[in-house]
């Protein structure tokens, strides 16, 4: 488009690069908190259940609104993208959707009426845990292997997707990602709650899934090679981003057996910190080779972007509701997330 | 079915389950302010019990309204790329601030629901009032979408390009002010009488304790005095949306009301169906010049006909009725709401069983009347999805099928509707009114001990 300087689109994919990135750290969390919370609902371990729901009950709304702040903004910055985005994604999509109504409405449910708790707890939990690892799976959709071109305009080859091994090296890592984050937050969070035998289960988890999730991050980048041969060559070209990446991990997990004082072991709040820096890192290796393309080849972020003045409006508009909104994040954090009385209720 | 029409299909449906529950969520966290500032203004502790128990409700029903809500937000997005390809262009700005309403109501929302005991009483009221905020700003800038279809400014398409763009002509188009009105109006309208439906349905099974009567009267009258007031407004704004209607969309105002024939001294049709190949609404009770006055106050103005307007541009002729419906349910539920308050305010008598038996349904009509209401407007614009601008076929995915994610869309609405109203009566059956009554605020933080997650409300989700 005319008048319109390239940094505008690269500056728009980054904001929606960095909410995607938020939400996908947070719904990780929301998601496999619920399904900890289910997986020790019954047993021993109840303790640790309670505290996942805990942190539950006040969040979910906030970070389901995270998603829906994704998606207003991809379609206010990428407009014209909705035509290919909406073709390639519409049944994923609202398999997600429907998935995602059940865990919600179940979730809420389950508080209100005791005696199916149970059952409802184990439908949430578990359609709460398929959603990130469906929303992983989509990524494959935008490297270009498996669109077919139609007269109608470009469709998915659902065949040959998933015969592909490279989706359910996605699905694996979408699964192990979002497990292994819920129970490194849930670690930092019964920290904070002085409840060490809580903690003590999710350092547990958090130990068997860490190696888990980069030997699946691995299998995703092997896979890929047959379908997507550009995006492989540009990865390879971010080999320092992913070598800061795995450091950080390597430098997280040991946090978990550092001495933490008066005996306790592991310091949980560094290993989120360090954990998330290494998503982060490896997201943006990812986001930079995947860079123009919104889906390959047939949409670039010029293709899809819209006109400078609405993006002006859309930064100002940002911004300021960002500032305005920072004091009610605050006094949430803090009543939620730092309470004491908050955290350590019977 | 082509994949238009059942985009539409689908689309329409899932807004219609997301308005439900959606307008609940805008119309009871006004009664919760309410009862909260009547119990601190009069000290009587059964607004607080109000107050504490539409809470829980509310809690219940945003479980599902905010995961339809999620799903209409994403499907307006892909059934209809080619309207969001102008939206994000020319009136991406009300979705993205409602986004901060939607933070505002989540925040406040938990923390009124699960932090109310660690919080001062001006800072409970605070947090209610901005729950309430949140959900009415969100329901203001979602219309502020849907007013700028009906009314379109702020742009010119030229050979299907976007150009002479103004963002803020588009957020303050024509019907935007007076649309806003008429839907916050309706929505606190709609809280009211679901409570209405309650307190009357309790009072006439009969059987209660003089105590727990006389707490239920007292919502009773609350809610009649509030859903009276709203439905006066919606009538009087409902008013000038016509005459909006009459400016700016004379299509839909003569398919509302079965007008063929460009005239003035328009009669107005109630009830009835209209018939094409007669040129009028047969079976309707006609009142003379009525239509020309609700069109611009005077008997002489002229109004236009359908036969003005080429034949593939007229909205389909059954939205006649939905317009009944609404107009209806608005003169009835006003005509009810006085006539009940006289009655115990004036006469001082006790409810008749009758009236009773009719404030049971308020609730449910106000649905309707919601229904209704989005259906003809949004039905009436058709063929076009932005008014003179973008048909409706223009704004459509291109070929998918759809018919299996309608069919699942579907079963998903109706189950979701049988568990809800399930799950509602069986928290309220758990959790009867009368030991709250008897033991009203005890102290905040020992209620529901045991419960995870619990505050003051903790049975409640939020
Ligand atoms: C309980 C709900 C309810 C009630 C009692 C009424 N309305 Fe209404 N009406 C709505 C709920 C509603 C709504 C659902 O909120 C609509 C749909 C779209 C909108 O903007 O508001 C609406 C739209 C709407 C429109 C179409 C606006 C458009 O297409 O842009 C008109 C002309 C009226 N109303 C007029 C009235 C009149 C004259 C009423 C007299 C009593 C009335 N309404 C009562
Ligand atoms: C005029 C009709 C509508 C009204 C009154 C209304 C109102 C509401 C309310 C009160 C909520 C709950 C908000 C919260 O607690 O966060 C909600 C949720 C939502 N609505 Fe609607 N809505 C309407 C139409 C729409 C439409 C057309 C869309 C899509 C474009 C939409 C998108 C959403 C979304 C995405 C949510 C979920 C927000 C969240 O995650 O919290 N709404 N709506
Ligand atoms: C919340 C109550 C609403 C209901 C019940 C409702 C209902 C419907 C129905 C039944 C249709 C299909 C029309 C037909 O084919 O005859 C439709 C279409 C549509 N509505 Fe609404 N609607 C609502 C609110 C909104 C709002 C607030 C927006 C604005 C963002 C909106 C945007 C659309 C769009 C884009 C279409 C598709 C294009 C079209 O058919 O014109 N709707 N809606």
């Amino acid at each position: 488009m005319s008048g319109l300087s390239p940094d505008d689109a690269t500056i728009g994919i980054l904001i929606i690069g960095v909410l995607l990135f938020t939400y996908s750290i947070l719904g990780s969390i929301d998601f496999g908190a619920g399904f900890w919370a289910m997986l020790y609902g019954r047993g021993r371990e109840t303790r640790a259940s309670e505290l996942a729901n805990r942190y539950l009950s006040p969040t979910w709304k906030v970070t389901n609104v995270f998603l829906v702040l994704f998606v207003v903004a991809l379609v206010g910055f990428f407009p014209r993208a909705m035509y290919v985005l909406a073709s390639l994604l519409l049944v994923p999509v609202c398999l997600v959707l429907i998935l995602l109504t059940v865990r919600s409405t179940f979730m809420v449910f389950a508080y209100s009426a005791d005696k199916y708790r149970g059952l409802l707890r184990v439908v949430s939990g578990i359609t709460g845990m398929l959603i990130p690892a469906l929303l992983v799976s989509v990524l494959p959709t935008t490297l270009g292997g498996f669109i077919v071109m139609t007269p109608d305009g470009p469709q998915l080859d659902y065949g040959r997707l998933l015969s592909s091994p490279t989706e359910y090296a996605h699905l694996a890592f979408g699964f192990a990602s979002e497990l292994f984050l819920a129970a490194l937050f849930l670690a930092d969070y019964a920290r904070e709650a002085e409840d060490e035998a809580a903690y003590a289960v999710y350092r547990r988890a958090s130990l068997l899934l860490g190696p888990l999730t980069l030997m699946t991050a691995v299998l995703v980048t092997y896979t890929m090679v047959p379908e997507a041969q550009w995006i492989v060559a540009k990865l390879e070209r971010q080999v320092p981003l992913f070598g800061l990446s795995v450091a950080a991990f390597a430098l997280g997990y040991t946090a978990l057996f550092w001495h933490a004082g008066g005996g306790r072991i592991g310091r949980p709040r560094l290993a989120i910190v360090l954990v998330i820096a290494q998503y982060a890192s490896a997201s943006f290796a990812y986001g930079r080779a995947h860079y123009p393309y919104i889906v390959y080849p047939i949409m670039t972020i010029e293709e899809g972007f819209t006109n400078k003045l609405m993006f002006q409006s859309l930064l100002i508009g940002y911004t300021l509701g960002a500032l305005v909104m920072v004091p009610s994040f605050i006094l949430f954090w803090r009543l939620f997330l730092k309470d004491k009385r908050y955290l350590r209720q019977e | 079915m082509g994949t238009t029409e059942m985009a539409r299909a689908l689309f329409g449906t899932s807004m219609a389950f997301h308005i439900i529950f959606s307008t609940l969520g805008v119309g009871l966290p006004f009664m919760i302010v309410i009862a909260e500032i009547l119990f601190h203004w009069k000290k009587d502790r059964d607004y607080a019990v109000l107050a504490k128990r539409w809470t829980r409700g509310f809690g219940i029903l945003l479980g599902v309204a905010i995961p339809s809500g999620t799903i209409v937000g994403v499907m307006l997005a892909l059934l209809w790329p080619g309207f969001m390809e102008i939206v994000g262009q020319v009136i991406a700005l009300p979705f993205q601030v409602e986004i901060w309403a939607f933070f505002l109501e989540a925040l406040f929302m938990a923390i009124y629901v699960y932090a109310a005991d660690r919080l001062s009483p001006v800072m409970r009221i605070v947090s209610v009032v901005l729950v309430a905020v949140g959900a009415s700003a969100s329901a203001v800038l979602i219309t502020d979408a849907h007013a700028w279809m009906n009314t379109p400014r702020g742009f010119q398409l030229v050979n299907g390009q976007v150009t002479d763009i103004h963002p803020w002509a588009a957020v303050f188009n024509p019907s935007f002010f007076i649309t806003s009105m008429h839907v916050l109006s309706t929505a606190y309208l709609t809280g009211a009488f679901a409570v209405t439906s309650i307190a009357a349905y309790k009072l006439l099974r009969g059987k209660l304790e003089e105590r727990e009567a006389a707490y239920h009267r007292k919502a009773l009258m609350l809610s009649l005095i509030i859903g009276g007031a709203m439905a006066l407004l919606s009538s009087a704004n409902g008013h000038s949306t016509a005459q909006m209607l009459h400016h700016h969309q004379p299509e839909k105002l003569a398919a509302a009301e079965g007008l063929f024939e460009t005239t003035a001294y328009a009669p107005l049709s109630i009830g009835g169906w209209t018939v094409e190949s007669e040129q009028r609404v047969r079976g309707g009770i006609e009142i003379p010049w009525a239509l020309s006055f609700l069109a611009g106050n005077r008997f002489d103005t002229v109004v236009k006909g359908l036969n003005e307007f080429p034949r593939d541009t007229w909205p389909p002729l059954y939205v006649h009725t939905l317009f009944n419906l609404m107009v209806g349910i608005g003169v009835f539920l006003m005509a009810l709401a006085f006539g009940a308050i006289f009655w115990r305010a004036w006469l001082k008598r006790p409810y008749p069983r009758w009236l009773l038996a009719l404030g049971t349904i308020t609730g449910p009509l106000s649905i309707v009347g919601i229904e209704t209401g989005w259906i003809f407007s949004c039905t009436g614009r058709q063929p076009w999805t932005i008014y003179h601008i973008q048909r409706t076929a223009e704004a459509a995915i291109h070929a998918q099928s759809l018919a299996g994610l309608f069919v699942l869309f579907v079963s998903l609405y109706a189950f979701l509707l049988v568990v809800t109203i399930f799950v509602m009566r069986f928290y309220f059956h758990r959790h009867p009114v009368a030991p709250e009554l008897q033991h009203p605020l005890e102290a905040p933080a020992s209620l529901h001990k045991k419960r995870i997650g619990g505050g003051r409300l903790g049975g409640s989700p939020a």
